[in-house]
């Protein structure tokens, strides 16, 4: 597997000045070419503003351009529509320097009037945008999210070419934010052309276009050949076909008529691809900023006692999980995938110890173990792994039954304070929206998702923790990112001593493509465009 | 008769509010909170609370049904929650690949379940009639997604007879109005073959016989009319049936219609557009069965609607 990236490579892309850092073009590249991916969900949407599906979030990425964008196959930031920026000395305030003779789709030049316009829009509450909180740092937030001002007033129009964000509290992740696809820059004409369907009449300013678009069956992607980025994309066309089972996917692609399967490789047939080297060879494999993980309710006993958590975490054996999902996975053992940034590389974790589990479970005084419930979502691999922790749990005495039920109400219930004593993660675990350490605590560990409706289903608020998250983001310094991550690895480390959850594998991704597809390996596994980077792929014959 | 209809017509209506009100209030006792999965999960419980009101869910759930009945009844089914887009246009441009799809299905079942059925019934005790019977017992049995992912296989994959799933060509509707016509042939093929038998010892093909006709036209001419009225009827029927096939043949096909629309709706919990793929649902139920009814007495008058 290729690593793809160290948390050294992003302090680089921080530091740098931001011109000089971009993408090598692939030598090999040729342009032209059409080819087609299959997907079973029809699209939902794809106004930047609502999609936020990994399905529709590569399509949206290429449609449309923020300020920044990310060096493809990579979590390194690089400007994107802008062309520089400074950050004040306080960090506060951020000067975006934009691009010249930038055009929409529709042929007008974009401007940073349209910058103001779609931040404005995607945190106006009648947008119903579910990015919204990410923009919550920029002044003016409150008033605008709550309809009481008409737009951010942290957000100026300086000139045509430049525009100025004042925040209220220095950020380091705001750069990131600004290249989510929730910060994309959308023309004012089209959306209110579109009416409400915005989603289905998409105008950006990014290397595609939107073609065609027929409900249920595909959508055409057509190359822009106005796009600013130059040479990019380099395929003329994309279809997108929509209603198609993985499996028959599958079976197209080995036909010939697929490029991409956009779903991936049904698990029932992964042993068999995977074993056949000339399938096997066609399979990309890389990491992905996702930890699947156990909740313990912190809140309720016998959970609220560190000892019973650690020795929970002594008690499960990770390698037969991964073994239950075709070895799709690395064993974990904290919170952060090995490929985000601030992942702390030489932490052992907590070592499957079942006799070690049962004298620290004995000290907390339940030699006999206990009774509890472990929910879990009720599609296939799931009930199937919370059987295996099931297991491993009886071992020390702890006697778990299984509570299989549909996703929400999963979530529903792990929302609710003292309703799910153990959650098994699986269908509904946290992937990071953005590569930075920061979005792996605030609502799955910190004190903020912590009440109903949140998402921090072991209940877990250490205060002391949050103070030093809060100080890790208020460095903003690109000068500090180092210490920065060192902070982060900090406080990930002080949660696995309190132990809320048990860290269980990192899913890994595999995308297969066929024959004709090429490019660099590492745009088949962007970790921000799944499933490929559709910007630089191209096709060695036509 | 005008006036059945017209009884008949207010009766539908009635049930279709009956089955607005009964999946309204089933839908939104799920435990998944609308709101939530529109604001997303970064979303502050402010932002939570705004929706709310936007979309009107704030109200008793009485309250909310009354509105989404005054929508209804001018037309607008409302909007998807998470493709942001009317239900009624998704529903529209999705509903000629399933009307097609059952056309295809029923004229499967027709061909298949009446040869098979006049086949068994003249080779009434043969080996020829039991494995027919036999046969269409199977297909009526068979799982769809079972036969259709067999059918899949063997005519698409392995003899690349038919495209392998997808929409578009005639090519492409054969295999899925097989898979969907399968079963309804099984039904057919046993009603056709105990009416042709019934027909077949019927004194007026006696008399046929007796006047010399030959054996052929004994059959296609006087046996065969006779005996397939009352399954003709049943065709109405078949439209219930299949509204409930198309979920899982149209997965397995990838054929754009709205049984794909509905699964993919259920899967992400999309309640507007679950709501109204059920009532398009109950719509042509209602009217299938409306149909079969009217069709009835015009095959056999002996049957009075009153």
């Amino acid at each position: 597997m290729k690593r793809l990236l160290t948390s050294t490579a992003l302090i680089a892309a921080l530091a740098m000045p931001a011109i000089a850092q971009d993408y090598t073009p692939d030598p090999n590249a040729q342009p032209g070419g059409a080819i087609t991916i299959t997907y079973k969900d029809d699209v939902a949407t794809l106004d930047p503003a609502i999609g936020y599906d990994w399905q529709n979030w590569s399509m949206i990425k290429s449609i449309f351009d923020g300020l920044m964008d990310y060096i493809p196959g990579t979590t390194e930031l690089r400007p994107g529509l802008a062309e520089s920026y400074e950050i004040s000395e306080d960090g506060l305030t951020y000067t975006f320097k934009l691009r010249d003779g930038v055009t929409f789709h529709n042929g007008r030049e974009m401007t940073a009037e349209d910058v103001k316009y779609s931040l404005d829009r995607v945190t106006d509450p009648e947008t119903q945008s579910p990015g919204a909180g990410f923009f919550g740092a920029i002044e003016g937030y409150d008033a605008a999210a709550s309809g009481e001002a008409e737009g951010l007033s942290g957000v100026k129009v300086i000139d045509d070419q430049t525009i100025e964000i004042t925040l209220t509290r220095p950020d380091a992740t705001f750069l990131h934010v600004m290249a989510l696809n929730f910060a994309s820059v959308v023309p004012q004409e089209a959306v209110e052309a579109a009416g409400g369907d915005f989603g289905k009449e998409p105008v950006g300013t990014g290397a595609f276009k939107l073609g065609e678009w027929t409900i249920g069956q595909r959508l055409v992607f057509e190359k822009f050949e106005d796009h600013w980025r130059e040479g990019v994309p380099y395929l003329d066309q994309i279809t997108f076909e929509v209603g198609q089972e993985p499996i028959v996917a599958l079976l197209r692609l080995q036909n010939g008529e697929v490029d991409v399967p956009g779903d991936g490789i049904p698990p029932a047939k992964f042993v068999e691809v995977m074993n056949d080297p000339a399938q096997a060879e066609r399979v990309v494999e890389g990491g992905q900023l996702h930890t699947g993980y156990i909740t313990m309710n912190t809140q309720m006993p016998p959970f609220d006692d560190v000892k019973v958590r650690q020795a929970v975490n002594m008690a499960i054996n990770k390698d037969r999980i991964i073994q239950i999902i075709n070895g799709r996975a690395v064993p974990a053992n904290q919170p952060l995938p090995p490929s985000m940034p601030g992942y702390t590389e030489n932490y052992e974790g907590y070592q499957y110890d079942i006799e070690a589990a049962k004298a620290l479970l004995a000290e907390a005084g339940h030699p006999d173990g206990f009774e509890t419930e472990l929910f879990v979502m009720n599609t296939d691999p799931n009930p199937r792994i919370a059987q295996a922790i099931q297991q491993d749990l009886k071992q020390i005495g702890i006697d778990a039954s299984i509570q299989s039920l549909a996703q929400a109400n999963v979530i529903a219930a792990g929302g609710e304070k003292e309703q799910a004593p153990m959650i098994w993660s699986g269908g509904m675990a946290w992937i990071a929206d953005f590569p930075d350490p920061s979005n792996f605590y605030g609502p799955i560990l910190g004190c903020a998702g912590a009440v109903p409706g949140g998402w921090n289903w072991s209940w877990y608020c250490n205060e002391e923790l949050d103070a030093m998250a809060a100080e890790a983001d208020s460095m903003a310094d690109p000068e500090q990112a180092e210490e920065r991550l060192g902070k982060w690895s900090d406080v990930y480390m002080k949660v696995m001593e309190d132990a809320p959850w048990v860290p269980v594998f990192n899913e890994q991704r595999y995308t297969m493509k066929s024959e004709r597809m090429g490019g660099d390996d590492a745009l088949y596994v962007d970790p921000v465009s799944i499933p490929v980077n559709y910007d630089y792929v191209y096709v060695t014959e036509q | 008769m005008a006036a059945y209809v017209f009884r008949r017509l207010i009766v539908s209506v009635l049930i279709l509010l009956g089955v607005s009100f009964i999946t309204f209030f089933l839908l939104y006792a799920l435990p998944a909170d609308p709101v939530r999965q529109i604001a997303g999960r970064s979303a502050t419980a402010q932002t939570v609370e705004n929706i709310r009101q936007q979309l009107g869910l704030d109200q008793p759930l009485l309250v909310q049904y009354w509105r989404y009945l005054t929508g209804l009844v001018q037309g607008d089914l409302g909007r998807s929650y998470l493709q942001r887009t009317d239900v009624g246009t998704l529903i529209a441009a999705r509903l000629p690949a399933s009307l097609l799809l059952m056309a295809g299905a029923i004229g499967c079942e027709l061909v298949l379940g009446l040869t098979m059925g006049v086949i068994a019934a003249l080779k009434r005790g043969t080996a020829t009639d039991q494995s027919l019977m036999i046969a269409s017992f199977v297909g009526v049995s068979a799982p769809q997604f079972v036969v259709g992912l067999l059918l899949l296989y063997v005519f698409a994959v392995q003899l690349g007879w038919f495209p392998i799933g997808g929409y578009g060509t005639w090519a492409h509707l054969v295999l899925p109005s097989l898979t969907l016509g399968i079963m309804g042939s099984g039904w057919y093929s046993r009603m056709m073959r105990s009416s042709m038998v019934d027909v077949l010892r019927a004194d007026y093909i006696r008399t046929a016989r007796a006047k010399g006709l030959t054996r052929r036209r004994v059959i296609l001419r006087h046996a065969l009319p006779n005996a397939i009225l009352p399954v003709i009827a049943m065709i109405g029927i078949d439209i219930g049936i299949f509204m409930g096939g198309i979920v899982v043949v149209e997965s397995v096909f990838g054929w754009p219609g709205i049984g794909q629309l509905a699964w993919q709706a259920i899967q992400r919990v999309d309640i507007p557009i679950i709501m109204g793929v059920t009532l398009v649902s109950a719509c042509a139920i209602v009217l299938g069965n409306l149909l079969a009814d009217l069709v009835t007495p015009l095959i056999d008058p002996r049957i009075k609607l009153r």
